[in-house]
């Protein structure tokens, strides 16, 4: 009994540490309608500026004084990157924030790695809070009774800040209407500068105070950010006290899940994810509330391409089809990879941008394909092409159930549930130790003799991309294509033309993580092997960012936008150590010169927004 | 029932929203080929009537019956399927694609050709999408991006859109809103000769009096959720209530708009 109370406060503690840095990040989407991918990175800098002070300056300023004053100078830098980088983009569509905040995310940890080193540092004990307090016989450390007190102060505190200040007044208003405010004449700049520093500084200083209970690294932003993402979704997107309720959620079946599941222990958190929001899908605290702009904006006109584009297109083919006879291997396995994410990247476009839906688990169906083609070699003994079908079909497989759960959802809500069905699917990989080999992956994955040679694979690759990317083109401009645009235009007139949403997105969906499956069937084969990280955020990330680079708006920006993340990526990655800093630098450039992408949609972009506006919220109020 | 039941058979229709009763027991019918015009003070409840009829809300309570089917709390999808289509009072289309693609892409939906992945869309029913574009007025536009439209020329696209499916009964929410007056007189004639000629049941709202007494045959008079009058253009012209709730001057927009509920 008194074990599972220690387990209850330990809980605890964790969801006060949660809470800070979801409650931020729910802070500013609500205001700015940002999605902050960057809020680990603050997290992380909060911690490290603390241990440095803490560690250098203590004798000034105290322990205490340390973790306040690290917070106060991460809010700083907070609002620095918010007047300098994310003022200029507010306008540009959703998504090219996050890819903004994506590549801060990036800088930042090459930065830290630069100033900090790659070790762990572990923080000097808080003075007051080293020794441990006997609760019915079990050692409790009297730093998580002090952090279980802090979290429900910090909410208390941010309440009447909310409630009892006109600025707390204006965060409310705006989070709830935000043309509203603007017509009030409130001082939007001024407003959301305020509010990304309030929520920045809750990240920084739940990351200083982790500096005496964790080790410091540079890699606790991506844990916390996908642990943060979780939260929000569950409170409900914008509200403080759903973040509140759901870190207490999710930081109790954390503490028992590990006793009660430990083989799921790590999913559990996805688990009920998915669960809140097929009961829930606005979260447990959040309301029905689109967001104010479209996810994508689209108003591209589309046409299958001119004959003088098919030329060029059959002469760039040509040109690729013939490298093997004038580059090296090492340049052939690289193109085969590029070629590999081109179609990756095309089937995420897909559904992307003629179905509206933006995924944050597309590697789900890479990874699944990836472990379709390995499972069949090793445990079959197939050779290449059934093994590539047995991938596909895998993804495909994946893509039917992740798809009927996922398209109940819309907006933010569709990212985060694939975003948690891909946690789960990796989470599997990860802990199937029997099946999949877990961490150490699955060796020995490699083609037939006929395909063996760079040359040759790199043919194939060449075969499977481009038959990916025709047909994906050919879908757009069918029948079915103009469907699926119909209800991302307007769900509401697709509806009542008798078109079923659900059927026709879930439908996307399947074709989408069929190619990715094929293209991460043919990655198995590539590398020789499959490892967990096929299935990871990073991978789906890498997606987005090959199609946000590219331009949303044609299947050609995103061949386009994986060329060159991929070329450039690995280019980095053999050029320097900091290649991170670096893409990240280079998609920070990206999206303030071009927020249209690399596809040159910029000026139709500026033409047509006027005109087409926000894309009406599908509710049944703006029915009239 | 009799052997023909109604085109539409509505009974006790009800819906609220917290304390707003928008719709409080509306009933009545409506015959193929007739034309109901429903007409009241903004906020009477019109909207959200058309959204029960459509499915796009569903009724607290009563019936819905298209010829002789129950279809209350249906999906919309399935009542387009039944015969039902309608146009918005704030237009909902498809803003992507061009103005043919947009009824294309409706007529193809009602063929069952839209689970096709292969063959162009652009090549499907262009025929046919041109025919329905010529009638409402728009084929000159037809290739034009459906978002540079102007407001008047999308409520006639929805109207093409809607009339795509061959409805039998056709609901249109404000259609002439946002329209110059010739216009407007010109889409009410195009509506009311069609539905006579094809026997369709047309059901719309209008604030302009002149085209629901020319047009309608019946005219159904919704005030705060309640039907005060229904009858011929000249008995609900006379009805006293009628008079002091609604053809009253200055009365007409007394009510705060959409959404602001008292
Ligand atoms: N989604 C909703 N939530 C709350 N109230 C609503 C909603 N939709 C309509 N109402 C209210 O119901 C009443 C009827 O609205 P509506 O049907 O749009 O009227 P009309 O179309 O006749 O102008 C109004 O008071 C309106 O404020
Ligand atoms: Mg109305």
């Amino acid at each position: 009994m008194s074990f599972y109370v220690a387990q209850f406060l330990t809980g605890l503690a964790e969801a006060s540490s949660l809470f800070l840095v979801a409650c931020g990040l729910s802070i500013i989407f609500g205001v700015t309608r940002i999605v902050n991918f960057a809020h680990g990175a603050f997290y992380m800098l909060g911690a490290y500026i603390a241990y440095t002070l803490a560690e250098r300056f203590s004798g000034a300023i105290g322990f205490w004084g340390s973790l306040l004053t690290a917070a106060i100078i991460v809010a700083m830098l907070g609002a620095l990157v918010e007047t300098v980088l994310l003022r200029r983009i507010y306008h540009a569509p959703e998504l090219f924030q996050l890819l903004a905040t994506f590549g801060l995310t990036l800088m930042v940890e090459d930065l830290a790695v630069i100033i900090w080193g790659p070790e762990d540092l572990v923080g000097p004990r808080a003075p007051g809070f080293k020794g441990a307090v006997m609760i019915l016989g079990q050692a409790v450390p009297s730093y998580d009774l002090l952090l279980i007190v802090l979290g429900p102060l910090v909410f208390g505190l941010l309440w009447m800040l909310f409630h009892k200040t006109r600025f707390g007044v204006l965060v409310r208003a705006a989070t709830q209407d935000r043309e509203m405010v603007a017509a009030l004449g409130v001082n939007q700049r001024w407003l959301f500068t305020g509010v990304f520093a309030l929520g920045i500084f809750l990240a920084a200083l739940g990351g200083a105070l982790q500096i005496s209970r964790d080790a410091v690294n540079h890699t606790m932003d991506l844990r916390i950010i996908v642990e943060t993402f979780v939260v929000v979704v569950i409170g409900g997107l914008g509200s403080v006290g759903g973040a509140f309720l759901a870190a207490l959620i999710v930081a109790e079946f954390n503490a028992f899940g590990i006793l009660i599941f430990p083989g799921i222990s790590m999913i559990l958190m996805f688990i009920i994810m998915a669960l809140v929001l097929i009961v829930r899908p606005y979260g447990l605290l959040g309301r029905l509330e689109a967001p104010t702009r479209a996810v994508i904006a689209a108003a591209i006109v589309w046409a299958p391409l001119s004959s003088a584009g098919r030329i060029a297109v059959a002469a760039i083919v040509v040109a690729v089809a013939l490298m093997p006879f004038g580059v090296g291997d090492y340049w052939l396995t690289v193109g085969s990879e590029i070629l590999i994410f081109v179609l990756f990247a095309a089937s995420l476009q897909f559904l992307m941008s003629t179905g509206g839906l933006v995924s944050f688990g597309h590697a789900a169906f890479f990874g699944l394909g990836a472990y379709g083609a390995a499972l069949a070699v090793k445990d079959l003994g197939l050779p290449l092409l059934p093994a590539l079908a047995c991938g596909t079909t895998l993804g495909c497989a994946g893509a039917v159930v992740i798809g009927w759960f996922c398209v109940r959802l819309s907006g933010v809500y569709f990212a985060m549930l694939t975003l948690a069905f891909a946690q789960i699917v990796y989470s599997v990989a990860f802990q199937w130790t029997d099946v999949t080999g877990g961490d150490n992956g699955m060796l020995g994955v490699w083609p037939d003799a006929w395909a063996a040679s760079p040359h040759t694979f790199f043919w194939l690759a060449l075969a499977v991309a481009l038959g990916g990317v025709v047909l994906l083109r050919m879908i757009v401009f069918s029948p079915f294509g103009y469907r699926l645009r119909a209800v991302r235009d307007s769900a509401l007139r697709a509806e009542a033309t008798g078109i079923n949403r659900m059927t026709t997105q879930w439908a996307a969906l399947i074709i989408a993580g069929t190619f990715a499956g094929l293209a991460g069937a043919l990655f198995a084969f590539l590398k020789g092997s499959v490892f967990p990280d096929s299935l990871g955020v990073s991978t789906s990330v890498d997606g987005l960012v090959m199609v946000l680079l590219g331009g949303i708006g044609t299947i050609s920006g995103s061949v386009l936008g994986a060329v060159v993340y991929k070329a450039l990526s690995i280019f980095l990655v053999s050029q320097t150590d900091y290649s991170k800093l670096v893409l990240g630098a280079v998609i920070v450039g990206l999206v303030v010169v071009f927020p249209g992408g690399l596809g040159g949609i910029t000026a139709r972009f500026s033409r047509l927004r006027p005109v087409l506006g926000p894309a009406p919220p599908a509710r049944p109020e703006s029915l009239g | 029932m009799s052997a023909s039941p109604n085109l539409l058979a509505v009974e006790g229709l009800r819906k609220s929203y917290g304390g707003v009763h928008a719709v409080q027991g509306v009933s009545f019918s409506l015959e193929a080929g007739e034309i109901l015009a429903l007409i009241g003070p903004n906020g009477a409840g019109k909207s959200t009537c058309f959204n029960m009829l459509n499915g796009q809300i569903k009724p607290d309570g009563g019936t819905i019956h298209l010829k002789g089917e129950a279809i209350a709390g249906l999906p919309p999808r399935l009542i387009c399927r039944r015969g039902v289509g309608r146009t918005f009072q704030i237009t909902a289309t498809f803003a992507s694609m061009s103005v043919r693609e947009n009824v294309q892409t409706a007529l193809s939906t009602f063929a069952g050709q839209d689970r096709r992945l292969f063959g162009l869309a652009t090549r499907q029913h262009r025929h046919e999408a041109d025919g329905l574009l010529d009638h409402v007025g728009l084929l000159a536009q037809a290739d034009r991006p459906c978002a540079e439209l102007a407001y008047g020329d999308l409520k006639r696209l929805e109207l093409a859109v809607a009339l795509s499916g061959k409805p039998a009964l056709l609901l249109m929410d404000e259609p002439t809103a946002g329209m110059a007056p010739r216009e407007r007189i010109a889409l009410m004639r195009f509506t009311a000769s069609m539905a006579r000629a094809q026997g369709i049941g047309v059901l719309f709202t209008e604030h302009d009096m002149d085209i629901v007494f020319e047009h309608a045959d019946r005219v159904m008079v919704l005030n705060r959720g309640e039907v005060i009058a229904v009858g011929t253009p000249e008995t609900v012209r006379r009805d006293p209530r009628v008079r002091t709730t609604y053809l009253g001057e200055g009365l007409v927009y007394a009510r705060p708009v959409e959404g602001g509920a008292p």
